[in-house]
């Protein structure tokens, strides 16, 4: 079944920016851009670390987008999906927020 | 294989090699090189600079390894006695012989000494060898006051050489005018007015006598007159000769009055056997300069290649800078037709000259003279050199522009093969093979054709004729930083100052578009800490920063960060080292000493990073920048107060340096470093701002770099004081900060600047643009609120919260593992974890 967990405040997270957090065990990273959250994998297939959170905001042609601070492939925010590197991309997760609270929902975590 | 030798290993000899190797010729030839000198090509051109700083190193025309990586046989303090050119072989003075197919003769030439009785005197010399630039230095160290016999190009540039040794300088020139050749009597009494304002004293119309014992110095020079000169040293420089006296011995075909005689094609009356350069006699004449030689060098090697070439002579117009004086001379300056006219604009308070010959019916231009401003030498050269027709009104062309617009033809005008590089023979076509190649920028152009390389005279011309032929293929020379701004980097910097934009967002929405992105959002946060010292870890900030600089530290591929403390030129003392060690072994964070003098402790993890800078903080040390586009550190070498060799106290002008510099935003990292003497253990040259120890003050090198494009800085200034440096230094680096592009280093940056170094000193040290005193404050306002980044961080909890591993759980990255390796601690690789070698740190 899927459960929404709350991870944090809106208060924590940075506009235009990703901040990184621990659910069951696993490690998201949830940007805050035009007052909507968006959570993401936090480990770089292709960097091998957690450190997507650490990444520049931006966007490429209308499609929003995390660069890696790594070595700076960018994923869509929407569809994880990156976009210099077919075979490459993040896990996207339902994410919402509630009465001042981010949720992020469990159900493939 | 087929066997090629080449005599003379100067500028010309190697030009030819160089040429040589870069075409398909080379794979058919075993080369051998015989140089008489003990060193490898140099050049001569500005061998003056010896004396202001270069060393014979820094002269070198050939880059390192060049003969061994090419497999040429490269025979020094090997002198050719005799060619027997039936035979096709050759015997050195160590009577080894050598047979070749093909012969090249670059045997140069040698200083022309008149026969003056008394030439041969102690302290009487020539000027054209490193050898001979030794000897000067010795006899200078004996001696006070300094003549040059000649008057000519190369006797001013001599002239030079003995005010940089500390001479009181005279010029003794037989002719009624300096520089007889290429300049008119206007243009030369111009050139002797601004030389006299140096200290020079000039002697025309004097022919020497002899040279006898000197009562108050060590030599008498009378003269013709009946006048004398007491000196203490003499340089000859009144001409040179052709070297041809291998070739004459050899039974080859001389010129009346010396010189091996060429044809065309560069071939003697020997078969097989070429000769270039200032050997060489061609059609009557001995070319002096070293743009011919090169174009005789390029004849030889196209017909190796089997193409057809020919020498037909060259254009001996030159601009160059005379002690300081910017002189230039094309074409007949003097009018030798009798139906040419003339125009000539001088302007006395300012000391500038300029005359134009033209033809008969006012078509075409036949010479020109200009004198303290060149700037027009570029235009008119190639309107002579193209024979291309004059505008209506010729004089428009030397008058300042301020008396209306000055006639200028695009760069589409010129045609294929004009000429627009002479030190390279880079032609317009050439540019634009360049440009079909794959060339997009003036630095692509350049590193192919490497035209503006050499004297850099030709740099304007060139960007112009790059950007036309880019616009034509449609290729919009975009300036724009991203898809985001429609600007350059530098445009956008003066929309933030003069516009005040303080954040990011209001930016982007009068100027830009969409979210931005990892390319435009850095280089506005640069940006804003250039013109406002933005600290970087405003909250409002941090979306636009790299993850360096919104963490201060450098990320390493684990996700952790290296502490970097700055330990200003080096100099650290024992308490602190202690410190440094204990913090390492507290976090078990693994050290190295880096490149710029400092101890890195890398893999601290974001939660610790406060407590670490705290504990550093409070032991005295500050944050390096290490993570920034700033200043990293001043290198510097122990300098006077311990070596046995240090002229000057480089350790504390290192520290000091780096103290003011520290934290200043720029658009790439900028290294310095401060060497205590020309030793140079500080490797200054290689840094963006390099500063050497001189016995009279401070050296100053700009844009230097080392890592991937090697770049030896340019000398800059010589000899200054302390605040002269540091005025020269801010206006630099302030410069620098508001004109360069995006990530662009000083070295890329000079390469892409219009007018080059030239114009970087008329901006910097003459202030030619009016901006120096502005320059300065800008800096002394950034030097002002200049406040640590970490120190702003431990003391604000806010601040300091955000360093965490996950907003909702006070756990370990379950990614960073780790594997001991020589006593320390490094991020284990994806096959250990794999095989669970790797273990967690406590």
């Amino acid at each position: 079944m899927s459960e929404w967990v709350k991870i944090c405040a809106v208060s924590d997270l940075i506009a235009d920016a990703g901040i990184p957090a621990l659910v069951n065990g696993k490690a998201i990273a949830l940007f805050y851009v035009t007052e909507q959250v968006y959570a993401v994998s936090n480990y770089d297939p292709i960097g091998q670390a957690n450190v997507i959170s650490r990444g520049i905001v931006g966007s490429i042609k209308g499609e929003l987008v995390v660069a890696s601070p790594l070595y700076k492939e960018h994923y869509s925010l929407k569809t994880g999906q990156c976009l210099e590197q077919p075979n490459a991309a993040l896990t996207v997760y339902p994410a919402k927020i509630n009465n001042g609270s981010v949720l992020v929902q469990t159900v493939s975590i | 294989m087929k066997k090629l030798v080449v005599v003379g290993n100067g500028m010309v000899g190697h030009a030819f090699l160089d040429k040589l190797v870069n075409s398909p010729a080379f794979a058919d030839y075993a080369v051998t090189v015989f140089g008489e000198e003990p060193r490898v090509a140099y050049d001569r051109v500005y061998l003056s600079s010896y004396f202001s700083g270069k060393t014979a190193e820094d002269l070198s025309l050939v880059p390192v390894g060049f003969y061994e990586t090419h497999g040429i046989d490269i025979r020094l303090n090997e002198k050719v006695v005799a060619i027997d050119t039936s035979a096709q072989t050759l015997t050195t003075a160590s009577g080894v012989s050598v047979a070749y197919d093909k012969l090249v003769l670059a045997t140069g030439s040698y200083p022309f000494v008149p026969p003056i009785p008394g030439n041969d005197r102690d302290a009487c010399l020539v000027y054209r060898t490193i050898e001979d630039l030794e000897a000067m230095k010795a006899a200078a160290t004996r001696s006070k006051i300094g003549v040059v016999v000649g008057g000519g190009l190369l006797g001013l540039e001599a002239a030079k050489a003995l005010v940089d040794l500390g001479l009181q300088t005279h010029v003794v020139e037989f002719a009624p005018r300096l520089m007889p050749v290429q300049l008119d009597n206007g243009g030369a009494s111009m050139l002797r007015r601004k030389i006299e304002k140096l200290g020079v004293q000039i002697h025309t119309n004097k022919g020497t006598k002899v040279i006898e014992d000197g009562e108050t110095a060590r030599h008498k020079m009378v003269f013709a007159d009946g006048e004398s000169l007491e000196t203490d040293f003499i340089l000859f420089s009144a001409g040179i000769r052709p070297r041809d006296e291998l070739a004459k011995q050899s039974g080859i075909a001389m010129g009346a009055r010396g010189g091996i005689v060429i044809n065309d094609q560069c071939q003697t009356s020997a078969a097989n056997v070429y000769a270039i350069g200032e050997c060489a006699l061609h059609g009557g004449m001995i070319y002096g300069l070293v743009a011919p030689g090169y174009a005789m060098a390029q004849v030889v090697v196209d017909q190796l290649n089997h193409k057809p070439a020919s020498f037909t002579g060259a254009d001996m117009s030159t601009k160059l800078k005379l002690m300081g004086v910017d002189v230039a001379s094309i074409g007949d300056p003097h009018g030798s037709d009798e139906a040419a006219k003339s125009y000539i604009y001088e302007n006395g308070p300012q000391e500038v000259y300029k005359k134009l010959v033209v033809s008969s019916d006012g078509k075409k231009l036949l010479g020109a003279v200009l004198v303290g401003d060149v700037d027009d030498y570029g235009n008119l050269l190639q309107l002579k050199l193209n024979n291309m027709d004059l505008p209506e009104h010729p004089d428009d062309l030397i008058l300042p522009t301020r008396s209306g617009t000055k006639p200028s033809f695009g760069p589409d005008a010129l045609p294929d093969t004009a000429q627009l590089c002479s030190c390279y023979d880079v032609s317009k076509g050439k540019i634009v093979e360049a440009i079909e190649a794959g060339a997009t920028c003036l630095a692509d152009v350049k590193s192919t054709t490497k035209a503006c390389t050499g004297c850099g005279g030709c740099t304007q011309l060139v960007t112009s004729v790059v950007n036309s032929e880019l616009a034509k293929r449609g290729v919009e020379v975009s300036k724009a930083i991203c898809e985001h701004f429609p600007y350059s980097r530098q445009e956008l910097y003066h929309l933030v100052k003069i516009e005040g934009y303080q954040d990011f967002a209001s930016l982007l929405n009068a100027h830009g578009e969409g979210h931005g992105c990892d390319v435009c959002k850095p280089a506005v946060a640069s940006i804003l800490g250039s013109v406002w010292n933005a600290y970087a870890f405003d909250r409002k900030n941090i979306p636009l920063q790299d993850t360096n600089d919104r963490y201060l530290g450098n990320m390493q591929k684990d996700g952790t960060y290296s502490i970097i403390p700055r330990v200003p030129g080096g100099e650290i003392t024992p308490d602190k080292l202690i410190v440094l060690g204990q913090v390492a072994k507290d976090y078990q964070l693994y050290t190295k000493i880096n490149g710029g003098q400092r101890i890195v402790l890398f893999g601290a993890k974001l939660p610790d990073m406060p407590t670490i800078w705290q504990r550093l903080i409070d032991a005295g040390f500050e944050s390096g920048q290490a993570y920034a586009k700033a200043l990293r550190t001043v290198k510097s070498c122990v300098g006077s107060t311990w070596c046995r060799y240090g002229l000057l106290d480089s350790v504390k002008l290192a520290i000091d340096v780096e103290n003011r510099y520290k934290g200043v935003r720029a658009p790439h990292k900028i290294k310095m470093g401060v060497s205590g003497c020309t030793r140079e253990c500080a490797e200054a040259q290689a840094k963006d701002v390099g500063i050497i120890a001189t016995e009279n003050g401070w050296n100053l090198y700009v844009c230097g770099n080392g890592g991937m494009k090697p770049r030896h800085a340019d000398l800059f200034a010589v000899d200054l004081d302390e605040a002269t440096l540091y005025k020269y230094i801010d206006r630099f680096i302030m410069f620098y900060i508001q004109t360069a592009g995006r990530l662009e280093r000083t070295a890329t940056w000079l390469g892409n600047l219009e007018g080059g170094i030239d114009y970087l000193r008329q901006v910097i040290i003459e202030d030619s643009l009016g901006i120096g005193a502005h320059l300065e404050m800008q800096m002394q306002a950034l030097v002002d609120s200049y406040e640590c980044d970490w120190k702003q961080v431990v003391d604000d909890p806010e601040k300091a919260k955000l360093f965490y591993n996950f907003v909702n759980a006070d756990e370990k990255d379950p990614e960073q593992l780790y594997v001991r390796e020589r006593g320390q601690l490094r991020p284990a690789t994806a096959q250990e974890k794999l095989e669970s070698l790797a273990i967690e740190l406590v």
